[in-house]
């Protein structure tokens, strides 16, 4: 083999290798994108069943329930549109508040309760998470005036 | 009165910033050896006028000024005396105004210990600089003024987020950020020689020891915030690729080549280009790091919105940096030159593949980081990319990265036999594979992820040990000690620093392989056994903190019938805000923590009956920060090489014409 032919060869070897990192890093990403939908989306049917997606909102006040004797609670999402209930066995972030924004990742059950894997906890307590934000206004824009009663940032007393 | 010397100091700092950035340029391009050296005086002064701001903002902090808006909006009164002045930082503002300092740090220490440069690389160094320093200052007072004064002023302040609060956090921010800024003499370097068209082995001997000494204190910065989020989120996690770390991870993968890089312009004159690049990439994603997380643009892509003069401006400096320094880099880089040729089995190549490896993880995480940003922006959507994109490229690439890091340090420049390597490292090839073979048996189960991750330790350690072995044998001297102090510290320094990376791989797999994490209800009395251990909760009481009110729990930990020690995990209420905040409690050692955070009361008994708790096991955690820090030792040795300032002041004998000729 002559030394510009050698020179060739590993040229083609490594763009075959970035072309192999390309192709792993593109497919890795497209099966670790998480959607995020709203609970009005949820209602219309417009969340995957059985893929993991999140959802987030505020929770509903007086919606939270603990089981007797595990760590499983229960409470409820709402945009102020549509409300989804959510099952969690776990421990709940410190800033997790009924009338506060929260979002949570899982899936849709059939019975269309959302079994979140993942309750997210942000760093600061006045700060909404920007999808659970935009799912209030998402609600509120289309029709929401009926609900004034809750505005996002609403306390829950 | 204070608040307003600070920001007069500021309005000075600018100009000074507008002379450091334009007369040494002028002075360069015209030979003009006056014009030349206002650069140094200028890059002192700055420093001074900064240092001025910035001690006024602090002293605002420290003696609680609630008129100062800032100050109202992120301290308390009763927050105790060193988190008020580490709240100078917590802040925005706060945060940009030191980044404008550290900036005038980096710049006056070029000053201190580049006096053996040649005067127009000098001058164009710290003019580049003084233009980086124009675009903050102007940022700061336009945008982001930290002294802004309110009216009436405020009774008492709004609180530092309580999990700032925290001696992690006094010192995190300010490490890296030393980091990040510190690229920026990396990157000045970098385009003082694109301007000047002199770009050769000296050039790269100048500027190896900044690069490294910014990635010490950015593999410091990222480590903190680490162990930081390990204890302080009470997760236990220690990397959890969220878009801020990946903000400090991206300059710290794209210096790390850099170091590599110039390694190879040092020694044989090539990669000259591609090492130019990598720094302008470098402080590129130093400035969209700190943008991203600074600007809120991460936290809320609505901040666009709220405060669109920052968005604009944010934009509007990058893309003049970037696009500035590309358009600099296509303009002159041909002019730049390529250097010796390589055969494909050499270090030259083996240090092209850790290049390339580190080129491709770290676009990997920049793609996860920015694309939910940029389909929010479009508002097409919402969408995050989990951890589970980071977990499973970065082994496939990295594993090939530290595989050839056992290889580098003992191939030849230029021309390496395959067979060569081959006999010597067969060894150290062998002994990893028994061990990754062996070991996971007796740690619990194999696991394939476990055992190339110790694979992989074990050859960095072996192959470490051949490249002494071969070094040694080759040398003339006699004695051991003669031996060893016959090779330079910047050879040491890389050794240790890649048995750093073999300490911090042990931890990382380890505690992936073999942590457990267990979600409980635990009542005053109970007991549960978890890895091995029996964890007793003995019951909750009242303490009060300084500005906080806190439950403590008392929990036992025995290893059969011996009691270890006892854990009091708490659950504070700072009383300024009313956050509550989970504080861990962490039994540490060699081997592996114990963990336990509490979660809430589950029963309507409250604080004094059942409790949700969470208890872990992690094996081998503090290897992961103990390599960081060997990491970051090794950069430091490798700087103390005596071979930069000889250099330096080598170059400064020539007369200076000879250096001028560009």
């Amino acid at each position: 083999m002559k030394p510009r032919h050698r020179r060739f060869m590993w040229i083609g070897v490594g763009l075959l290798a970035l072309a192999g990192a390309a192709a792993l890093t593109l497919s890795a990403f497209q099966s670790n994108l998480v959607f995020f939908f709203s609970p009005s989306q949820v209602a219309a049917k417009e969340a995957p069943q059985g893929r993991a997606f999140r959802i987030g909102g505020l929770v509903e006040p007086g919606s939270l329930t603990r089981d007797a004797n595990t760590l499983t609670v229960r409470f409820r999402v709402t945009d102020t549109a549509q409300t989804i209930p959510v099952v969690y066995t776990g421990l709940l972030p410190d800033l997790f508040k009924e009338g506060k924004g929260v979002v949570a990742q899982g899936s849709l059950q059939p019975d269309g309760t959302f079994r979140a894997t993942e309750v997210l906890a942000k760093h600061d307590e006045n700060y909404m998470p920007p999808e659970a934000g935009k799912a209030l206004q998402d609600a509120q824009r289309k029709g929401g005036s009926m609900q004034g009663a809750a505005a996002p940032q609403a306390s829950a007393r | 009165m204070i608040p307003e010397i600070g920001q007069f100091a500021l309005v000075l700092a600018l100009f000074v910033a507008l002379v450091q950035a334009i007369v040494p340029l002028v002075g360069a391009a015209r030979h003009d050896n006056g014009l030349m050296s206002v650069a140094v005086p200028a890059a002192r002064v700055q420093l001074l006028l900064v240092g001025l701001a910035f001690a006024c903002l602090a002293y605002s902090f420290a003696t609680s000024d609630f008129s100062v808006e800032n100050v109202a909006q992120h301290s308390n009164s009763r927050l105790p005396l060193h988190y008020r002045i580490a709240a100078t930082w917590g802040s925005h503002e706060g945060s940009l105004l030191l980044w404008t300092l550290m900036l005038a740090g980096w710049g006056c220490a070029v000053t201190l210990f580049s006096r053996n440069l040649p005067l127009i690389l000098r001058s164009r160094v710290l003019a580049v600089m003084g233009v980086v320093a124009v675009g903050f200052l102007l940022f700061l007072l336009l945008t982001s003024d930290p002294f802004t004064r309110v009216f009436p002023a405020a009774a008492e302040g709004a609180d530092l987020n309580p999990l700032l609060q925290d001696p992690g956090m006094v010192i995190h921010p300010p490490m890296l950020y030393m980091g990040y800024v510190g690229f920026s003499v990396a990157f000045a370097f970098a385009i003082a020689a694109l301007l000047g068209g002199r770009l050769d082995a000296t050039w790269a001997r100048w500027s190896r020891p900044w690069t490294t000494v910014a990635w010490c204190f950015l593999t410091l910065g990222i480590a903190l915030g680490s162990v930081w989020a390990y204890y302080e989120l009470g997760w236990g996690g220690w990397w959890f690729w969220d878009p801020v770390e990946n903000a400090s991870f991206m300059p710290w993968l794209t210096g790390t080549a850099l170091i590599h890089s110039l390694a190879v312009t040092e020694k044989r004159g090539t990669f000259r280009s591609w090492t130019v690049l990598l720094a302008i990439v470098a402080f590129s994603l130093s400035l969209l790091g700190t943008f991203l997380v600074r600007s809120g643009v991460l936290v809320s892509v609505h901040a666009f919105a709220t405060d669109p003069a920052r968005g604009i401006f944010i934009l509007v400096f990058l893309a003049l940096v970037v696009g500035g320094s590309l358009a600099l880099y296509a303009a002159r880089a041909g002019a730049v030159g390529g250097g010796a040729g390589f055969a494909p089995v050499s270090r030259e190549s083996l240090l092209l593949a850790n290049n390339v490896l580190l080129g491709v993880a770290m676009a990997t995480v920049l793609i996860g980081t920015l694309f939910p940003l940029v389909v929010s922006a479009l508002d097409a959507g919402k969408l995050s990319v989990g951890p589970p994109y980071f977990n499973f490229l970065f082994p496939i690439f990295m594993a090939p990265l530290v595989y050839l890091m056992g290889i580098g340090p003992i191939a030849a420049w230029r021309n390496a036999s395959l067979p060569d390597l081959w006999v010597r490292l067969r060894w150290a090839l062998g002994v990893a594979i028994v061990v990754a073979a062996l070991l996971p048996f007796m740690l619990g189960t194999w696991m394939p992820l476990t055992a190339v991750g110790l694979f992989l330790s074990v050859w960095v350690v072996g192959a470490t040990v051949v490249a002494v072995r071969q070094r040694f044998s080759g040398m003339p001297q006699r004695g051991l000690i003669d031996r060893i102090t016959a090779n330079s510290p910047a050879w040491y320094g890389m050794l240790v620093a890649h048995l750093g990376i073999a300490v911090f791989i042990v931890g990382v797999t380890l505690v992936r392989g073999y942590e457990i994490e267990r979600d409980v209800r635990l009542a005053p009395g109970e007991s549960i056994d978890v890895g091995g251990y029996t964890f007793t909760f003995r019951g909750m009481a009242s303490a009060a903190g300084p500005n906080y009110d806190a439950l403590v729990g008392t929990f036992d930990v025995k290893r059969g019938e011996r009691v270890l020690d006892q854990l009091h995990p708490e659950k504070r209420s700072y009383r300024a805000s009313g956050q509550v905040m989970t504080e861990a409690a962490i039994e540490p050692g060699l081997l592996g923590d114990r963990y336990l955070s509490l979660g809430e009361p589950v029963t309507d008994a409250g604080p004094q009956g059942a409790w949700g708790v969470r208890i872990y096991v992690k094996p081998f955690v503090d290897w992961i920060w103990i390599g960081a820090l060997i990491m970051a030792l090794g950069g430091l040795l490798a700087v103390s090489d005596r071979r930069y300032r000889v250099a330096a002041r080598q170059r400064a004998a020539v007369p200076a014409g000879a250096v001028a000729a560009d």
